[in-house]
């Protein structure tokens, strides 16, 4: 059985976001990149039912221009046995990212594709179920535990109202929440080994995906400045400075 | 709370022999400019040599600070051609401006000679050693951020054999979590301790092999620094300024930093002397009054602060700096101590040395003869000609400047060698230092504090580690400190790492340690030489953008 697991390189979770001066997005300059944390959530499920003997193959693959191989060789140094980079210049919207890793997983013959399920820079959640849905597979989101049995899976997700177990057949899409697992730190040998192991280059162009965007970003603005505190001397003072500002 | 004794990682790194161990030619700690310098040179010298690269920070540059106005010589000889692709944040120097502070003005004095930066570039070191970390990479160096290098490995003969890189995954008691990795120990003929200002490994090293025996006690500074977005139009790219005078007392060596790169952004700093003698004395606080001077406050109005840190420097010069080499290992850069302080220049010395090493090493094949070669080589021979400008300010800052002109006029010739003092020697009692008054303001700029601060160095530890603070002896602090020095260490550290708490178990020391900056400062100022900095979990500490 083959795994494919989609990851995308994002700001650090560690760094502060913020508007670039120009307006037209964030700044990225001189600032640190990872693989989105739900994204390496799911390098580690897919390692782990790798490593139980149900899965042979863990393959990752990325969409953007070169410097997503970072992300990519990171991905190989926990574990993933190859990657592929799918080089395009330009970032994509998530109907157009379902698109292209469907393109992948269906050369790939992906018997099971793993996704964070959302990225932290966009918060989108859609790329997986739109993936699904283009696919006419099942989808199980927001993972907080996967069972495979054969040519099921059985998902616990976690919804509003407490935990959901689903059953889905075999290929599907399985987006990953944050409790599923705790990745593995990188062993120092396991990076030179990521160097030997096979990562191919593709050209988004040859997806043949269509280019048709039908979300457009009009405005980037920082969320308002907090203004000053002040200090009170008792509760008294307290509710008196609510009530006069009309809070309570 | 957390003594030497019940440190685990010590502990567990006291039966190596299950660890696995990956060959080198050479290991480098460190992938600041002298250990990335070094690492290139060897490659370009003989590419057959195996390099490696430890950098405990998560990305390269993350953890490293300067002004920083570089001297460029060095760089056309490492990678000619480098102006044609230069670093991503590199803008020549237009104009230098040296100013005496008061209080209420601020006044133009002559730039002295050393500081005289045409031709010199303003970078951020952050963003070089990232450029020069890709160029080392590409010649075929294999370089290991997120790694520590926590202990050091040894032969049977005592030489030195490499380091081990810590643990991963231990929890705050010190037992292993599911997520432990043990780390692996890297071997090689000769270690390169590139590890900066006071590194942990260099520290022991100098200690074990007495390496200091003959040379003064090394001295500090600690540098805050800001990179700042200015409100449109505020920049002059290329402007140098610097400042000393107010608001640091006379006794007290130190000064500020302007640097305006391009789009508006400047460097903002303040580096000074830890020796200084006041203990209630928060360098954080100077900085913070120095940006709120009449002339220093209207270039921030609007803008906003991108990045934040601080990192001690090294300013004991030629005196203090220990031998180099040791049986199995060199130290090279500010982990030696080749900052040229009148310059308030190490990038340039650091890259040197590093270049010298490479070619000692392809040279000899081993650490022996590197002192004398360091010492016959124009790092050492800048660092004498200015030897006597640091230490002629003991006495404070204006016979500082009357030995600093008398010594520059000479060149360094006269036939005399002031001594460096201990830092951690030169503090007085709460109760005998009388502070005077700074007429120090309430202040509006942020960072609001220390807290705030830290906030843009983007500092993260995982909370569920060891206390990478070790306190060697913790009754110190509750008894003999806090009567006599009143726990400095709560105003000397940038980051609040050190805070005294009251609680029904009476008064204790609270370490947090996930604060720190890993500037060091603590590990050099405390005056009873309790703390004891040692390396956290690989990838931890300060994400610096662009610093």
């Amino acid at each position: 059985m083959k795994i494919l697991v989609g990851i995308k390189r994002v700001v650090d979770y560690n760094v502060r976001i913020r508007v670039r001066p120009d307006g037209r997005g964030v700044e990225t300059d001189g600032v640190k990149m990872s693989i989105n944390p739900f994204d390496e959530i799911a390098i580690e499920e897919a390692l782990r039912i790798r490593e139980s003997g149900k899965a042979d193959e863990v393959i990752v693959v990325s969409i953007g221009g070169d410097e997503c191989q970072q992300q990519l060789r990171t991905a190989l140094a926990m574990g993933a046995d190859r990657a592929i980079q799918v080089n395009s210049s330009e970032a994509l919207q998530p109907l157009s990212l379902a698109r292209a890793l469907l393109k992948v997983a269906q050369s790939e013959s992906a018997d099971l594709v793993i996704l964070g399920k959302q990225a932290i820079d966009d918060d989108n959640s859609q790329t997986g179920q739109m993936m699904a849905a283009l696919w006419g597979r099942p989808q199980a989101t927001f993972a907080s535990r996967v069972e495979l049995d054969g040519t099921t899976a059985r998902v616990t997700r976690e919804v509003d109202a407490g935990l959901e177990t689903i059953e889905v057949e075999l290929p599907a899409v399985i987006t990953v929440d944050l409790r599923l697992n705790q990745p593995r730190f990188v062993k120092l040998p396991d990076i030179m080994k990521a160097k030997r192991k096979p990562l191919d280059r593709t050209e988004l162009g040859d997806l043949d995906i269509g280019a048709d965007a039908p979300l457009s970003v009009s405005d980037f603005a920082p969320p308002p400045a907090r203004g000053g505190g002040i200090k009170v001397d008792d509760a008294a003072a307290l509710v008196a400075e609510l009530k006069q500002r009309g809070l309570v | 709370m957390y003594g030497l004794c019940l440190n685990p990682v010590l502990l567990m790194t006291s039966s190596p022999a299950e660890r696995e161990i990956m060959p080198y030619d050479v290991v480098v700690v460190g992938a600041g400019p002298s250990g990335l310098a070094c690492a290139l040179r060897l490659k370009q010298l003989d590419p057959e040599r195996m390099v490696a690269v430890i950098e405990k920070s998560a990305e390269i540059g993350a953890h490293i600070l300067s002004g920083a106005v570089i001297e460029p010589q060095p760089l056309d000889e490492l990678l000619p051609g480098w102006r044609e692709q230069p670093p991503p944040v590199c803008v020549p120097v237009e104009k230098d401006q040296l100013f005496f502070m008061t209080r209420a003005k601020r006044i133009r004095v002559p730039t002295p000679p050393q500081q005289n930066n045409h031709g010199n570039f303003i970078v951020s070191l952050g963003a070089m050693c990232q450029w020069l970390a890709d160029k080392a990479e590409a010649a075929g160096v294999d370089i290991f951020p997120g790694y520590s290098a926590s202990d050091l490995a040894w032969n049977a003969d005592g030489s030195v054999a490499g380091v081990i890189i810590g643990d991963m995954g231990i929890n705050r008691d010190g037992e292993p979590k599911d997520s432990y990795v043990q780390g692996i120990e890297i071997h090689a003929p000769v270690t390169v301790m590139a590890e900066g200002c006071r590194g942990h490994l260099s520290k022991q090293l100098i200690r074990k092999f007495a390496l200091d025996a003959d040379s003064d006690p090394q001295t500090y500074g600690i540098g805050i620094k800001e990179l700042w977005q200015l409100a449109p139009g505020k920049g002059q790219a290329g402007l140098v300024q610097h400042s000393i005078g107010w608001p640091l007392d006379p006794d007290i060596y130190g000064g500020s930093f302007i640097y305006h790169l391009d789009k508006d952004r400047v460097a903002i700093g303040f580096v000074l002397g830890l020796d200084y003698a006041d203990p209630e004395f928060s360098p954080f606080e100077a900085f913070q009054q120095f940006k709120h001077h009449p002339s220093v406050r209207p270039l921030l109005e609007g803008g906003e602060i991108i990045s934040s840190g601080a990192r001690a420097v090294v300013e004991g010069g030629i005196q203090s700096l220990p031998r180099v080499e040791m049986p199995g290992a060199i130290l090279i850069g500010d982990g030696a101590g080749l900052l040229n302080v009148p310059k308030i220049k190490g990038t340039h010395q650091a890259l040197r040395s590093g270049m010298e090493a490479a070619e000692h090493l392809v040279a000899k094949g081993s650490a022996e003869g590197f002192d004398k070669r360091l010492r016959d080589s124009a790092v050492a021979h800048e660092l004498h000609k200015v030897r006597n400008i640091r230490p002629g300010f003991h006495k404070g800052m204006w016979r500082g400047l009357l030995t600093a002109a008398i010594e520059t006029v000479t060149a360094g010739k006269l036939p005399r060698t002031l001594k460096n003092h201990a830092d951690h020697e030169q503090m007085q009692q709460a109760t005998e230092y009388d502070a005077p008054d700074r007429a120090w303001q309430e202040r509006d700029l942020p960072p609001r504090d220390r807290l705030a601060s830290v906030y843009f160095a983007a500092t993260a530890h995982d909370e569920d580690q060891p206390v990478h603070l070790q306190i060697l002896d913790p009754d110190v602090c509750t008894t003999r400190c806090v009567a006599e020095y009143n726990n400095p260490c709560t105003q000397f550290c940038p980051a609040s790492v050190y805070e005294m708490v009251e609680d029904e178990n009476g008064l204790r020391l609270q370490i947090n340690a996930a604060n720190c900056v890993h500037c060091k400062t603590c590990d050099i100022k405390d005056p009873y030489q309790v703390i004891n900095w040692v390396t956290p979990e690989g990838g931890s500490g300060p994400n610096y953008q662009n610093l």
